[in-house]
């Protein structure tokens, strides 16, 4: 099935709801959508329903794409039918102090995945039964997966210290890092 | 007796307890034996393994996802390196050779890793000969991978690309002894231990969980197919040829500890039968990598004797390669059910991102599902046999 197809056979289910079919390097297994946040719990359910039966949590995961990209986050959830031996990757944009509902109720199997991109994003999953850091002591402070977090600064990183960086340091340290990128000759052969 | 207290009691279970596999913590509330809830912590083995890979360059990062699920090192690998040579475009050109070599190498981690499931879940269910039995083996399957790569743990062998060089001579011989001692090997540990009366009172009926359930809680592998699954990722998303192997997808109904027991060990001599057929396909002389002089290095010969292999080898080692921008996540099946690599790149010769599914992670937030009602002895049952590994949990 193509993204187009389960696009088709998704959006009578929820009404309003604008989808887009996203290009990756494995769509011929894995096709993806991009689903507004909001319509996401709707979508699920439609994704669940008979026709398509994606009933299996794979994953759920977030990328950073600070400061390339405004909305900053994807979250990228995975479905399988595996009856029906089909995969589909669902993204969702979020900006920086958006929250998004959670799919526990769908897929109760979306309760640890959800704490852990909480804890290494920061973003707020509304509706989440037991919201707290997974991986993190509980009173850390900074998400670390983000990519404004301090790791290239040569700083001392000490449990139970706060991460601080100011604006300053967090500008020079991209810059440094792009220009480290741009300047390594990697493929030009 | 009508002024006698009654209250749940909360125990603590690990981090350091040692059938907790490591430092999984479970806070238990129990009513005398009977377990009335389970609060399982985990984190404690969290190294920030994924923030470390952005700042790797791509072939840099096959160490350390090996360090993530340890007992299943290369299958970690193998998923990273399929999704990467996915948006590279080049799994389409691996040599068949290739192929063969990594279905080889991720039945013995499998059979490896099963192998140490077997002993330590035997032995936390009281029988402790069946750990001594299950190393023994184990042991010759890390000689191996100590033949490719001089490393037993992690031999970081499969490279993005195909493999870091070709198999060393003696290796095909050496597996073909491994896989005609291991069945009659099998067959002595389940003389041991799957009739053995004690052992079936402990497991049968133990831990049910539905096959239902798992879909929802994401649990896949030999947990969902001893609950009357089918799903495997060898058979429904093949990757490195697995369609045009010969094997049988094994299953079982009650869903219980005594069935993912059976289900394990019928899974590793379905491995030898698997492995078996790769050796067979293993061409004494050919490829080991694809033809891509910008992901593979030259061979060491003739980088010391030629210049371009010279130039070759300085701008793979020193700037690595580009990967086209975009998002890929190949699945495999790995020893504890679905793993696979979700990789972002932005085109430049780091990952954006790398983000491994943590099979372990859905047991152990599942475990609520298995133990509570059930007696605290049965906890050690059940965490034996959902063969979690932290290091894969916490990441």
């Amino acid at each position: 099935m193509t993204a187009e197809q389960i696009i088709a056979a998704i959006a009578p289910a929820v009404p309003g709801a604008t989808y887009e079919a996203l290009a990756s390097a494995d769509a011929a297994v894995t096709p993806t959508i991009l689903v507004p946040r909001e319509q996401l719990v709707a979508t699920c359910r439609a994704l669940q329903g008979p026709g398509l039966e994606y009933v299996a949590f794979s994953d759920v995961t977030a990328v950073d794409f600070h400061p390339n990209r405004i909305p900053r986050f994807d979250l990228v959830y995975h479905f399988v039918s595996p009856h029906r031996r089909a995969r589909v990757r669902v993204k969702v944009r979020l900006n920086n102090d958006d929250s998004i509902d959670t799919l526990t109720t769908l897929y109760p199997g979306a309760n640890w995945p959800e704490r852990e991109v909480y804890d290494l994003f920061g973003i707020v999953f509304d509706g989440h039964q037991d919201l707290r850091r997974l991986m993190m002591p509980e009173d850390w402070e900074g998400y670390p997966l983000r990519k404004d977090y301090p790791v290239q600064l040569r700083k001392d990183a000490q449990t139970y210290m706060p991460l601080q960086v100011t604006e300053e340091e967090f500008k020079a340290n991209m810059e440094r890092d792009r220009y480290q990128r741009q300047t390594s000759p990697a493929g030009k052969k | 007796m009508a002024d006698v207290r009654t209250e749940t009691m909360t125990v603590n279970m690990g981090p350091q307890h040692p059938s907790t596999h490591g430092v999984l913590r479970l806070v238990l509330e129990l009513d005398g034996e009977t377990v009335v809830s389970v609060q399982p912590t985990v984190g404690y083995l969290h190294t920030g393994i994924e923030k470390t890979c952005e700042q790797k360059k791509w072939q840099q990062v096959i160490p350390l996802v090996e360090r993530m699920d340890y007992l299943g090192a290369q299958s970690n690998s193998l998923a990273f390196c399929l999704s990467v040579e996915r948006m590279l475009g080049i799994d389409t050109q691996m040599p068949e050779r290739v192929n063969a070599i990594r279905v080889l190498i991720a039945e013995l981690q499998r059979i490896s890793s099963h192998l140490v499931w077997f002993g330590t879940h035997a032995m936390e269910v009281g029988a402790i000969t069946g750990l001594l039995y299950a190393l023994r083996e184990r042991e010759i399957v890390m000689n191996l991978n100590e033949l490719l790569g001089g490393f037993r743990f992690f031999p970081s062998y499969i490279r993005v690309g195909g493999l870091r060089e070709d198999i060393p001579r003696g290796y095909k011989e050496a597996v073909q002894a491994f896989l005609d001692r291991l069945p009659g090997k099998l067959d002595e540990y389940e003389t041991l231990i799957t009739k053995n009366m004690i052992w079936i009172d402990r497991t049968r009926g133990v831990g049910v969980i539905t096959y239902e359930d798992c879909c929802k809680q994401g649990l896949f592998g030999p947990i969902a197919r001893a609950a009357g699954g089918d799903y495997d990722v060898r058979r429904a998303f093949p990757y490195c040829g697995y369609d045009t192997y010969e094997f049988d997808v094994i299953g079982a109904s009650n869903g219980d500890v005594y069935d993912r027991y059976l289900c394990r060990v019928a899974e590793m001599r379905e491995s030898v039968k698997i492995a078996k057929q790769a050796l067979d396909r293993i061409d004494p002389v050919g490829p080991w990598a694809v033809d891509d002089k910008r992901i593979v290095p030259p061979p060491k010969d003739q980088v010391y004797t030629e210049m371009e292999a010279l130039i070759q080898h300085f701008l793979i080692y020193s700037q690595g390669f580009k990967v086209p921008a975009g998002d890929a996540y190949v699945p495999v099946e790995g020893p504890r059910g679905e793993h696979g690599c979700y990789v972002v790149s932005d085109g430049t010769n780091r990952p954006w991102r790398v983000h491994m599914r943590a099979p372990g992670l859905f047991a152990c937030q599942a475990l609520h599902k298995f133990i509570v009602g059930g007696m605290i002895a049965d906890v050690i049952a059940v965490i034996g046999s959902l063969d979690v590994v932290m290091g894969d949990v916490d990441r």
